[in-house]
This record gives C-alpha cells, sequence and structure tokens, in this order.
C-alpha cells in the first residue's frame, strides 16, 4: 500500500473564480515540478463528471496513488474527491486539497501576489500528500430511534414523520404543552385557517402514536455518545399532579386561591391563569400542573387550612410529593426545534410598551382577537365601566427586526404578514375602525402574500411609510410621532390602540442546547446550519439536525417544509441502520508511550484507556485509543509527552512538512 | 527595515470555526493581504506548542493559532487545551525575547468572515512593525 508516492495534482479553474486570479498554467507548471508529483494538470471544473474522470483516468493509466486537488475548501467538496478516489479504487485518505479559492483567489486581487500564494498552498499540500496513509472506516450500528427537541410545530411535524415511518420518538417540550407559539395564534396568513384548528389535530395525532414518546414538561440534561448512537438524560420536571389520575376536569384551577391572578404565559399576558393550570383548553396532555413559583402551598407550606386542589380533586391526583425524575435512553438521531421568543418591546423605550397598557405587541393583539383568548375574541381595551372599543389603531413595523440599535439585522420575516392579517381581523371585528400601519418596507414575498397584502389594502387599511420616532400620551390618548417619508410630512397620529409588530429572536435559553449539541451560531445567534444552502438542516454535530425558527425566523409553511426535511435527513440516518465514523482517528505507538495516562485525562469523550501490554517480556501500561469513541480532535497528540499518540492525517510529520513549506519567504 | 518588506504568516485554523470563517471571507470576497499562510487542522487543540517555534525556525515572522470561541468547541475543550499551553509558549518566548505580537491567538467563529480579515490585518500590520524575525531561524527541513 506503501509504494513510492506518485502525486497528480489538479489545478482547478472553477470556471473563472479560480482563474481570474490565480494564473492556473503558472500554478500547474510549479506545481509539476515538485518532489514525488508525477503529473500536474488543470481544468475548468474538476468537480465536474469529466474533472474527475480526468483523476480517475490518470489513477489508472498513470498509476497514481496520492491526489493534490487544489479548488475549494475541503469543507466545500473533500467528500466528492474521496468518492472519486474510491471509485478509482484506491483508498479515500490519499487525498489532499489545497484552498486557493476561499483562501486565495477570492480574498486577494493582486494577480501576482494570489499566484505565488496558490503555489505556496498546492506546494504545503503535495508535502502532505506524499506522507498520508490509507484510512479506514469503520461502521457502527444506528439506534433506530430519534429525539425531537421542542413540541411546536416544527417538532411536532418531525415527530410526525419519523413515527409514521416506524422509528422511535421522544419528543421533549419544557412546557406543560406542545402546540408552541402556532397555538398562540389566531388565524394563520394569507389564508386565515384557524390555527389550532389546523394545528391541534396534529397535536392530538402526536399523543396517540404509538411510536411517538411523548415527555412534556421536561428538559434534555445531558447527551453524549456519537451519531447513532447518543445517550440521552431527561429530567422530567414535578407537576405535583399524578399524570395517570388526572382526568383534566379543571376543578382544581377554578378553586384555586389564585384563580385568575397569575398572568398567563399561553395568553402572552393578556389574560390570567390559576396557580394550577392547563396552558390553554386544548393542551397535550390535557394535564393539569401546579406552577412550583406561585402555587401559595409550594411557595410558603401553607394554603388555607388545606390546599383547594386538593379539597377539590375527587380523583386525588395532586401530590405535592412528587419529585423530579430522569429518563434515559438512546437514540441514533437529534432533531433541534427549539422555536424563538418575540422581541421583547421594552427595549425600544421610545415606543411606551412599559408605561402604556394600550401599546400592545403582536402576540399579545393575536390574544386579544383570538375567539379563545381572554376576552373571547372581542376587542375591548380598559376594565369594567371604563372598557371602550378602540376606533383609530395604528401598527408599527419592523420592531426589534432591521433595526441594528437592538442588535437584530435580520427581517424576520412574519411581521409584514401577520400585522396584514392582524388588520384584516380588526377591521372585520370593528368594521368602523380606522386601521393604518407604518412601514419601512413591505415584505411579500410568500406564495399568496401579496395577493392579501392587496386585499388588506383594498379592505382600507391605509399604509404610511414611516418608522415612528415616539410615542406619548396627550389628553388621554396616544402619539404616533413619524414621518411620512414618501411625502416628507411630519405627522402626529392620535390614537387608541397601538401595536408593535415584533420580530422573532433567538430564545433567550438557546444557549443550553449549544453546550448539549456543540451546535454553532450564526451572525444573527440564531443555530448555524451546515451549508446555508445546500445543508440548510444539518448541522456541524452529525447526527444533529435543525428544523423550524431555531435556525432562523420562518413562517408556519417554511417551518413545517423544514422539519420534513430535518425529518428525512434523520430518517436517512435510521433507515439505512448503518453509519461510518471519523477515520482520522488518534492512534499510539505502544513502543514509546510511557504509560503516564495524561492523554486519558485530556480526551473529553473518554476515549482512551489503559491497557496492558507485554513489551520485551514485560508487562507494561500503555494507552489504547477507543477508535468508535474518537472524534479526532487531536488534543491528546498535543498533550503527549512522548509523542506517542498521533492523530491519523494530522499526524506530526505530516503537518511539520506544510510549515516547512509555508514558511519559506515569498 | 525596507519598505517592501512583507511578513509571513504561519497559521492554524481549526476545521469547524476559524478555518469555515475564513472561507465565509472568500464567500463574501472579503479582500485581506496575502501574507497569511494557513494550515487546517481538526481542533486547536491538535496544535502543539512547537509547532509555532517550527514556524519561526522555517521561516515565520508571525504565527496564529485561530479556534472557535471559549465554550463553542466542536469537541468540547479542545480550544481551552489550546488557551492553556498557547499563553503558556507565548510567556516562554516573550521571556527569551521574543516581540509579543508574533504570537497570536484568536477566536474567529464560521459566521465571523468579517472579524477573520480583521485579524488578518491586524497580524499582518503588527508584523510589519515588528520587521522580520530572523532569530530562530535554521536550514529549511526537507521532509
Amino acid at each position: 500500500m506503501n509504494s513510492k508516492p506518485k502525486i497528480g495534482v489538479y489545478i482547478c479553474h472553477c470556471g473563472i473564480n479560480v482563474a481570474k486570479t490565480v494564473d492556473v498554467d503558472e500554478v500547474t507548471e510549479f506545481s509539476s515540478q515538485l518532489p514525488y508529483v508525477k503529473l500536474a494538470r488543470n481544468y475548468s471544473y474538476m468537480c465536474s463528471d469529466p474533472g474527475q474522470n480526468l483523476i480517475k483516468d490518470d489513477i489508472a493509466n498513470e498509476g497514481l496513488n496520492r491526489v493534490v486537488v487544489a479548488s475549494c475548501s475541503p469543507r466545500m467538496h473533500e467528500p466528492t474527491f474521496r468518492k472519486t478516489l474510491i471509485e478509482a479504487g484506491i483508498n479515500p485518505f490519499f487525498l489532499e486539497m489545497a484552498n486557493i479559492r476561499e483562501h486565495c483567489s477570492w480574498v486577494h486581487q493582486d494577480k501576482e501576489e494570489a499566484t505565488e500564494k496558490a503555489k505556496k498552498l498546492v506546494a504545503a499540500s503535495v508535502s502532505k500528500a506524499r506522507l498520508l496513509e490509507p484510512l479506514e472506516e469503520k461502521e457502527v450500528e444506528v439506534e433506530p430511534a430519534s429525539l425531537v427537541i421542542g413540541g411546536g410545530i416544527a417538532g411536532i411535524q418531525a415527530a410526525l414523520d419519523i413515527a409514521n415511518a416506524g422509528f422511535k420518538v421522544y419528543m421533549v417540550e419544557k412546557t406543560p404543552s406542545i402546540g408552541g407559539k402556532m397555538a398562540q395564534l389566531d388565524k394563520t396568513f394569507p389564508t386565515l385557517d384557524c390555527s389550532a384548528c389546523i394545528l391541534t389535530p396534529k397535536m392530538v395525532d402526536v399523543d396517540a402514536h404509538p411510536n411517538i414518546e411523548l415527555l412534556t414538561y421536561s428538559q434534555v440534561e445531558e447527551i453524549s455518545g456519537y451519531v447513532g448512537n447518543f445517550d440521552v438524560k431527561v429530567r422530567k420536571k414535578a407537576r405535583y399532579v399524578d399524570m395517570e389520575k388526572c382526568t383534566g376536569c379543571g376543578l382544581c384551577a377554578e378553586e384555586c386561591r389564585l384563580a385568575d391572578r397569575i398572568p398567563s404565559e399561553f395568553d402572552a399576558g393578556v389574560g390570567k391563569r390559576s396557580g394550577i393550570y392547563l396552558p390553554f383548553p386544548q393542551a397535550v396532555p390535557a394535564k393539569f400542573t401546579i406552577d412550583p413559583e406561585r402555587c401559595l402551598f409550594l411557595t410558603r407550606g401553607k394554603c388555607g387550612k388545606s390546599p383547594k386542589c386538593v379539597d377539590v380533586c375527587t380523583a386525588e391526583a395532586i401530590d405535592f410529593e412528587q419529585k423530579d425524575e430522569f429518563v434515559e435512553f438512546k437514540v441514533g438521531a437529534v432533531i433541534v426545534a427549539t422555536g424563538y421568543d418575540v422581541f421583547d418591546a421594552s427595549r425600544k423605550p421610545e415606543y411606551g410598551y412599559d408605561n402604556y397598557d394600550n401599546v400592545l405587541t403582536g402576540l399579545e393583539m393575536e390574544r386579544l382577537v383570538s375567539a379563545s383568548g381572554p376576552t373571547g375574541g372581542s376587542i375591548a381595551l380598559g376594565e369594567g365601566e371604563e372598557a371602550y372599543v378602540p376606533k383609530d389603531i395604528a401598527f408599527i413595523k419592523c420592531v426589534g427586526s432591521r433595526d441594528e440599535s437592538v442588535g437584530n439585522e435580520y427581517c424576520s420575516r412574519v411581521c409584514c404578514m401577520y400585522t396584514a392579517k392582524l388588520a384584516h381581523l380588526v377591521k372585520e371585528k370593528i368594521p368602523e375602525a380606522n386601521v393604518r400601519i407604518y412601514y419601512m418596507d413591505v415584505r411579500a414575498f410568500g406564495k399568496g402574500f401579496e395577493e392579501f397584502y392587496d386585499r388588506v389594502r383594498r379592505e382600507g387599511i391605509r399604509y404610511i411609510r414611516g418608522n415612528p420616532s415616539e410615542i406619548f400620551k396627550r389628553n388621554g390618548r396616544l402619539v404616533v410621532k413619524v414621518e411620512d417619508t414618501l411625502t416628507a410630512t411630519p405627522l402626529e397620529d392620535e390614537v387608541d390602540l397601538v401595536v408593535l409588530a415584533v420580530g422573532l429572536e433567538p430564545r433567550k435559553d438557546s444557549r443550553e442546547i449549544i453546550d448539549l449539541l456543540r451546535l454553532s451560531q450564526s451572525g444573527d445567534r440564531f443555530y448555524l446550519e451546515a451549508h446555508p444552502k445546500l445543508a440548510p438542516v444539518d448541522t456541524a454535530t452529525d447526527g444533529v439536525f435543525v428544523a423550524g425558527c431555531a435556525q432562523g425566523p420562518k413562517d408556519i409553511p417554511d417551518s413545517v417544509a423544514q422539519a420534513k426535511g430535518a425529518a428525512s435527513s434523520a430518517l436517512g440516518l435510521l433507515a439505512s441502520g448503518r453509519v461510518k465514523v471519523e477515520a482520522q482517528v488518534s492512534v499510539v505507538d505502544e513502543a514509546t508511550c510511557r504509560g503516564c495516562a495524561y492523554c486519558v485525562e485530556i480526551c473529553p469523550y473518554g476515549a482512551i484507556e489503559m491497557v496492558n501490554v507485554n513489551r520485551m517480556g514485560h508487562e507494561v501500561q500503555v494507552a489504547q485509543v477507543n477508535e468508535v469513541l474518537c472524534k479526532g480532535c487531536g488534543a491528546c497528540v498535543a498533550g503527549c509527552f512522548s509523542g506517542s499518540i498521533q492523530q491519523r492525517s494530522f499526524k506530526d510529520r505530516q503537518i511539520l512538512p506544510q510549515i516547512a513549506v509555508l514558511g519559506v519567504l515569498r | 527595515m525596507s519598505k517592501d518588506y512583507e511578513p509571513n504568516i504561519v497559521a492554524f485554523l481549526c476545521n469547524w470555526c476559524s478555518y469555515a470563517g475564513a472561507d465565509l471571507a472568500g464567500t463574501s470576497r472579503v479582500q485581506y493581504p496575502p501574507n497569511i499562510n494557513i494550515i487546517r487542522v481538526m481542533c486547536t487543540g491538535r496544535v502543539n506548542p512547537l509547532f509555532l517555534v517550527n514556524a519561526f525556525q522555517q521561516g515565520a515572522d508571525s504565527v496564529l493559532v485561530s479556534g472557535c470561541h471559549p465554550g463553542d468547541c466542536h469537541y468540547m475543550e479542545g480550544n481551552f487545551y489550546a488557551r492553556r499551553r498557547f499563553t503558556l509558549m507565548k510567556e516562554l518566548l516573550e521571556f527569551i525575547g521574543v516581540d509579543p505580537r508574533r504570537v497570536n491567538m484568536s477566536w474567529v467563529s464560521a459566521s465571523e468572515g468579517g472579524k477573520f480579515k480583521d485579524v488578518v490585518e491586524k497580524l499582518v500590520k503588527d508584523a510589519k512593525d515588528t520587521g522580520p524575525f530572523e532569530q530562530f531561524r535554521r536550514n529549511k527541513i526537507n521532509w
């Protein structure tokens, strides 16, 4: 296998992407002179079929046994060319890539400088290629089950798709019920489907599905292992209600001493709930939960003579002795569908969200117009005798989106359309209302969006282009201060109600998942996908997929589509039943290992253990790497005192030649 | 030192964050000086501190180790090891008279193409200010 190296170097033009700033002929000529290089060629697109065939033919006819491809980033096409090598019948790890596009032609303009740099990069790769060794990719079995984190529409869809294909799904949801943000919506744009009507059947399906184990009011505590074999530990928080016994009758909530005194999360604080509660009538599971932070008995140890919930519960389901439970299981794939937080409108103090009761967020307005909301769907402000129906209503768009001052440069993608929808619903309920929408731009890009936007304008809703600078109170009414930028007219618009179209933000607890699964964040702080276009549901961690707004703001159709994508990727893994594990792992030279076990301490995966071996008649301890557990980070290699551990494909003697080449002055 | 002195920088970038960040700089067509030469490692934890000395011996005027932000390591703790080893090596080099501006570490995530450019520009500027580094030079090793 380790015969004398015969290296083939292939320089890719990448159309003009490389060729424009790098003189490919010069680099080819230079490469052909490098030690052990049998031939060097350049071609317009190495990744194309003819490009790959070039490599295959040369391997067959010229007896090449090492290949250097100088083109784009190995993060892009390394798998492509490894496959080419396999097809040509040589070990795929006899490939080395030189990144002369992302790291050279795209970032430099001077052709001479870029060409010189490309030469160095190719020379460095050639120096390493010569010393490459054949590696074997091991396969492990995949646990035929998956974990879905988050029970919103994305998680629900992904779980159903996987379960329907016949694989076990564990769904972990933090709150007492699945449904997520979609359950809070009244109607959905642009079709005006009733949100609950289309969502609740799916929620019920999840609960009833024989392949889905639903863990609500639960949190993932630990995930260890690797693609195909994740060990998961979930904390089931104490509900203080026996799930088996609770019938969901709701007597306890009616009788609770805190009834209608705690702001309801589901109603976005517009409505109130009790200390023991069902988040909303269609909640799944339809079981009550005691809020440990509010319940009088749990916080003070005393609730009247005896807690009323206990008194009225004929099923005897209340159990104040309940403790958190832990559940452990194994899965092959993980789908992260943890969703988003809405932007906190207090961070735009000029809009007076904290000061004025009649400045609402979009989600609060949603609950107000919803038939299942606290007002039964009537838009009335104020309490008791002072209640009134707002006549002048202003919507303000892009609150917390496209706004560098709050650190959110991105567009939240849903606010334009949900504003149009809410405006339409207001007009439907209060036909005489005068509704205006202050906007920067209207982005109606989806299917049926532009048509809906048109319809809303025809209904008499006015769109005024301008970003309000301030909201203040005058004579008991709200005044929106704004410049109509199309007519350059300053306005002071007196209104009864302002609705802030707040944007979507990464969840405040998004760090928890990052720590559990080693995900990365993109610039907008949402989870980073493996590739923005070609791997939109994959992550940098193999076997972990992302769906819905956890990856970036999305509307419901897009979330569902992405969830289906994530489910199909997870299913690909589960259905194949086997997965290749990292081949570029560490390996110990038992002859020189001094048995200090420092590497055992370093390894974050517990992949190294000490074993006894017979060395020249003596029983000695040496380190041994479990090649399935090793992820190939190389931390042990740099830590080894005797240089006895080396990482395959990244051995000292493979990296040092690169340094020697790159260190040479230009 | 002559005005057209161009420093030579050897950089060790981790595959998951900084190498990807440098890729993003390319995809975004950000422009930076060509003095930096990148070696890919899977994790900064793989970077033996002696690589830095070796780079100086082989002609580098400045070195860079760049990885994921602390806490974001793809391998959980690799960049913590790298940080500790790097700090020790940097202090040792400083102690024996190497200008600390030649020994650099940075955290660049996969989404920070712009930051990578800033890092490179600062590195090149510092390297130009400090001038060529001859003290450690050895003959080129033919591996």
